[in-house]
């Protein structure tokens, strides 16, 4: 640990204080050190999305952000976001309409999707397909997933 | 993969950030989006990383007697919701939305963009098209360089090792002045194929291609013909794009003069 920085992070609501490694990008940290395995690795530069997680707010790639640039910051995580229900919707409908299959994607995805509901609630199934571009899925073809996004934000049935 | 080792520093002042960055194997971090793969594919390996996102006077956007003035650190997704951008530069408004994904605007920086340099990237040819002036801090103080000057080659600018860009300002554009934007694409998101970043001032058109050649290019020939016609022939004497994995060189220069043809009128 011969570059090793202090950091404190708030996880999920909880302040987490570590030694960390300059080279440990964020979900690597999230997953190894504090066992919240919920964000994926897919790619690791930034091309499939499976590692999105929310920091201060905005969503980003936790494979493109070292752990140690997150010190003083708010980060949100399936978990957290999945316990204190604010995804409930968008879970029950991604359920409802077979939006996944193997589920490698699903907590990215749902985490875009939340934040498409937060900053544009009347996206057309265009602007929703925009706002998940960046999300790859390679089981469901993405017609459940945006027919899933679509009937929460309009609550098409 | 991971990426390699390396010491973290993040400075809070300029003049801090500038000393550490003199060191030898020093490298600015500032959005990541670029740098972060490229250390995670092992394409480079830095030393020091000096984390400059803590730098305030790298931050904001400013409109001051006609230049919109934008700090090195403003993410794209800022440029994407600033008014004074939407108003003053729909040029750059156009083309915010073609930068890659939600998630990765939320973190990459314009300075970032304009320092790698990518002869793909939409924010250089932009800076090209709408003569932009490039501000660069370093140990010997401040110069401005204008865009023309500033992309050298591929990935090659006219930084120097140890400097660091810390804004660019572009000339507000005029009620009688026009712009356009406009990029080909395989997948949403992606780096363009072929794009063009037009503008055209007192009847002098600016046309700045990416995706063409091994930095944004200035079409100056077309940019002079008459008509559209005259103009698309010229082209072949402004780029010679190299051709890509999907891509012959013909085919791209075809895709630039349907481009040309699109902006033609709204110029």
């Amino acid at each position: 640990m011969e570059h090793a920085v202090e950091a404190t992070i708030t996880v999920n609501g909880t302040e987490v204080r570590r030694r960390i490694e300059p080279r440990q990008h964020l979900v690597d940290f999230l997953r190894e050190e504090l066992g919240l395995t919920g964000s994926h690795l897919g790619c690791e530069h930034g091309v499939c999305g499976a590692c999105t997680v929310r920091v201060d707010g905005a969503i980003v790639r936790g494979c493109l952000m070292l752990a140690v640039q997150a010190d003083g910051c708010k980060v949100e995580t399936i978990e957290g976001l999945s316990d204190s229900g604010e995804l409930a919707k968008l879970q029950q409908a991604f359920h409802a309409r077979n939006a996944l299959q193997c589920g490698f994607c699903t907590p990215a995805m749902l985490l875009t999707a939340r934040d498409l509901q937060l900053r544009n609630p009347k996206a057309g199934r265009e602007q929703i397909r925009e706002h998940l571009s960046g999300n790859y899925c390679r089981c469901t073809g993405y017609q459940a997933i945006v027919d899933a996004v679509e009937e929460v934000l309009h609550g098409k049935g | 993969m991971k990426a390699p080792p390396f010491a973290y520093a993040k400075p809070r002042a300029l003049a801090e950030a500038l000393e550490l960055l003199a060191r030898p194997g020093a490298q600015a971090l500032a959005g990541g989006q670029s740098l972060i793969p490229s250390l995670n594919m092992r394409l480079s390996s830095p030393e020091l990383l000096v984390d400059i996102t803590g730098l305030a006077e790298l931050k904001g956007i400013g409109l001051e007697q006609g230049v919109v003035r934008i700090g090195a650190l403003v993410t794209h997704a800022e440029i994407e919701r600033a008014d004074v951008v939407k108003q003053h530069l729909p040029l750059l408004a156009a083309a915010v939305p073609h930068i890659a994904h939600p998630a990765i605007r939320n973190r990459g920086t314009i300075g970032g963009s304009l320092a790698l340099a990518d002869p793909a990237a939409e924010y250089p040819a932009c800076a090209l098209a709408l003569d932009a002036t490039i501000v660069i801090e370093g140990a010997k103080g401040k110069r401005e360089v204008k865009a023309e000057k500033f992309f050298k080659g591929l990935f090659e600018t006219d930084l120097k090792p140890g400097e660091l860009l810390t804004a660019v300002e572009f000339k507000a554009q005029m009620k009688d002045e026009r712009s356009a934007f406009l990029e080909l694409a395989r997948r949403r998101g992606d780096y363009a194929t072929v794009g063009l970043a037009a503008f055209a001032a007192n009847g002098a058109k600016r046309l700045a291609y990416f995706g063409a050649g091994d930095r944004p290019l200035l079409a100056t020939h077309a940019a002079k013909a008459g008509d559209l016609e005259a103009a698309k022939a010229a082209l072949a004497q402004d780029l010679r794009p190299p051709a890509d994995l999907y891509h012959s060189s013909a085919t791209k220069l075809h895709l630039a003069r349907v481009l040309l043809e699109r902006a033609w009128n709204t110029l």
